[in-house]
């Protein structure tokens, strides 16, 4: 009779292992808590701080004591390792739960059908809504979209498909013009465009410097996409004797559209919420405003950041609940940019 | 029997020369990308044509004294004027080191740890909840800060100044905590730590996996590891990545705004409520401006402009460079 052999795992901890971690880990809760009755310190980050801090150091004796001091500097580290994740995901969790926590009370019906045409932000929460900064956010996007794909895609494209002479500081300068602060965009087209040419605010003003911001994130993203489509397709297609521009048009771009729309929305997600050339140049207006051409256009940031500055405990709250439909928007944008861009980009 | 007639055709004519569809499309695309270099160099030129003036009658006192005051007569021409940038450019650098100081370890810990040590499905959630967090908006990220961050940061910097405040840049005169510098930079760190994060991970990734392997096989212990063939592999990498966080905290407008005290006098304390930011002035001063002071703040635009691009430049130069070097 044959017997089968279970594989075994030697490097599995052992139950006298495990239970030393769980010692360890009782002890440094225990000591959190005395140190912070003993001590002026108090609040959960102290608690948190005390209890991470001898965690790290007993774990690190403890694996003196065992393995010597190769093992303690390795658990320290993968104490420092834990501890720099949990930092920096706790901002993350903060800011998404106060969101929800303060924005939900201000969201009602009535924020999604009204603007604040006959309404201050210190009115009570029934009066007015944000109708007008969602239709001027939207139409402050659509602009921009329609003014920085062509442009965006079209650097990919120079830098992919041509590979000219200018390549190397196309790049190097699409990089530099990521790095552009919002404010100097808006800065730009108030100096370049509004002083001297139409002298007035208007929703167009403030898609022009979005267009800015966004073109660097379309490009580089697409940059990236166009780079994984493999070059047999494009061989095939010079191969069957197609031009450049029909092989680009009927063969590259159908093959990284998924990639390409990925692009086109992380950079919507990048511009949603921008709200310094907002400030400067599109004038803000309280009505719903159809005409991008003329007159003031409200936007979501222009409306949080009018309400936090009221300062009354109704504006703020309608401040949170801006936020609320703003990070809304972007976190539908982004999960959608996500699923696009994890399916295959060839089917 | 018939006749064959041999028909020879006149041979091909053999081109490389592109059609003329090929070249409006080479035209276009090449015209798309050339669109960078125009924005950037408009850019430069609109912002130096407008605050040309002021550049000129200030000279290099715009970037060395620290008064910022106009006053005109009633008619709204200027009797007096007196631009100066340096306090805002001291507070500005000052934030973002503060910035950078605290994001660059807390980044580099958790791109390891999503690289070397988290199990897979946990990394993909990490990574997702990192990149989400560098597409929030900055106002979110400003009022955040003013409304839940702020009171914890001061009581952080209550314990700095009192445990510490032996060291110079811990020390304050007047106990003011409020919208100091140290909050503004935090804020900025917490914007900054998914921009590092990511790209140390990227550079990370790229360590030579043989080598990993060879010092796993001599016995090393993780950390072993990491010491001897990742950090030595990436540090340029993870400079430049800093430096890239360091450009976007200069330029961070809103968030800085809503929770910096702007003085106009250089302080280098940073726990001291008085700070300055170039952007950050522009939004403050932009609203009542008299167009010779509007000039000003384009002139301040063009120095930020400057500023951003040369630390960004690097910082890409120095990614690139380390991207290529491989091992």
């Amino acid at each position: 009779m044959a017997t089968s052999v279970q594989p075994t795992k030697p490097w599995k901890p052992s139950i006298r292992e495990r239970a030393n971690d769980v010692v360890i880990f009782l002890i440094s809760i225990i000591s959190s808590f005395v140190v912070v009755a003993m001590t002026p310190m108090k609040g959960k980050l102290a608690y948190f701080a005390i209890f991470f801090i001898s965690y790290a150091f007993l774990t690190s004796i403890f694996k003196a004591t065992q393995r010597g001091s190769a093992a303690a500097k390795d658990a320290l580290v993968n104490s420092l390792v834990a501890i720099g994740t949990i930092v920096t995901v706790i901002p993350a969790a903060s800011i998404l739960a106060t969101v929800l926590k303060k924005g939900l009370p201000g969201i009602s019906f009535g924020l999604f059908t009204h603007d604040m045409g006959l309404a201050t932000p210190t009115d009570p929460l029934s009066n007015g809504g944000l109708l007008h900064a969602i239709t001027g956010t939207l139409t402050l996007v659509v602009i921009a979209l329609i003014l920085s794909v062509p442009i965006g895609i079209s650097t990919a494209l120079y830098l992919i498909e041509i590979k000219g002479r200018f390549t190397a500081p196309i790049r190097f300068l699409v990089q530099a013009m990521s790095g552009v602060p919002s404010i100097v965009a808006g800065l730009f087209i108030l100096s370049a465009i509004l002083y001297p040419i139409t002298k007035a605010y208007s929703g167009l003003m403030g898609s022009l410097a979005l267009t800015i911001l966004m073109i660097p994130t379309i490009a580089r993203t697409s940059e990236e996409v166009l780079n994984l489509i493999p070059n047999e397709l494009r061989e095939a297609g010079t191969a069957l004797g197609a031009t450049q521009w029909r092989t680009v048009a009927m063969i590259v771009l159908p093959a990284a559209k998924s990639g390409l729309i990925t692009a086109i929305i992380l950079g919507v997600a990048r511009i949603a919420g921008e709200t310094a050339p907002i400030l400067l140049l599109t004038g803000g207006g309280d009505k719903v405003n159809p005409n991008a051409f003329n007159g003031p256009m409200g936007s979501l940031p222009y409306y949080i950041w009018k309400a936090f500055n009221a300062g009354s405990p109704e504006a703020i709250t309608r401040a949170w609940a801006g936020l609320l439909v703003l990070v809304g928007l972007v976190l539908i944008l982004f999960t959608s940019a996500r699923f696009l861009g994890s399916r295959e980009i060839l089917k | 029997m018939s006749t064959l007639e041999l028909v020879v055709p006149a041979p091909r004519k053999i081109t490389t020369e592109p059609r003329r569809s090929d070249k409006v499309f080479r035209g276009v695309v090449t015209a798309g990308g050339l669109s960078s270099l125009l924005l950037l160099g408009l850019i430069a030129i609109f912002l130096g044509y407008r605050g040309f003036e002021v550049l000129k009658q200030e000279g290099i006192g715009f970037i060395t004294q620290s008064d910022w005051a106009i006053s005109t007569d009633d008619a709204g021409n200027v009797i007096e004027s007196n631009f100066g940038l340096a306090a805002m450019l001291v507070g500005t650098i000052l934030c973002s080191i503060i910035a950078v100081v605290i994001a660059l370890p807390i980044s580099v810990f958790c791109a390891l740890y999503l690289n070397f040590y988290a199990p897979g499905w946990l990394k993909k959630t990490l990574v997702t909840v990192i990149d989400l967090m560098a597409a929030f908006p900055s106002i979110l990220f400003g009022i955040w800060g003013f409304l839940v961050l702020m009171p914890s940061v001061e009581y952080w910097a209550k314990l700095l100044h009192r445990n510490l405040g032996f060291i110079p840049v811990f020390d304050m005169k007047v106990p003011v905590f409020t919208r100091s510098p140290f909050v503004a930079g935090v804020v900025l760190a917490i914007m900054i730590i998914p921009i590092i994060t990511s790209v140390s991970r990227e550079i990370f990734s790229q360590a030579p996996l043989d080598r990993i392997q060879a010092a796993y096989a001599l016995g090393a212990t993780r950390w072993a590891m990491i010491k001897a063939v990742v950090l030595p592999h990436g540090r340029s990498g993870v400079i430049g990545g800093a430096m890239l966080g360091l450009g976007r905290a200069m330029g961070e407008t809103v968030a800085v705004f809503t929770v910096l005290n702007i003085v106009f006098q250089i302080n280098w304390q940073m726990l001291l409520g008085a700070g300055g930011n170039v952007a950050s002035l522009i939004i403050l001063k932009f609203g009542d401006a008299s167009p010779y002071e509007i000039k000003a703040l384009m002139a301040a635009g063009l120095v930020l402009f400057l500023l951003t691009l040369i630390v960004n430049g690097l910082a890409n130069l120095i990614v690139k460079t380390t991207g290529k070097s491989g091992r």
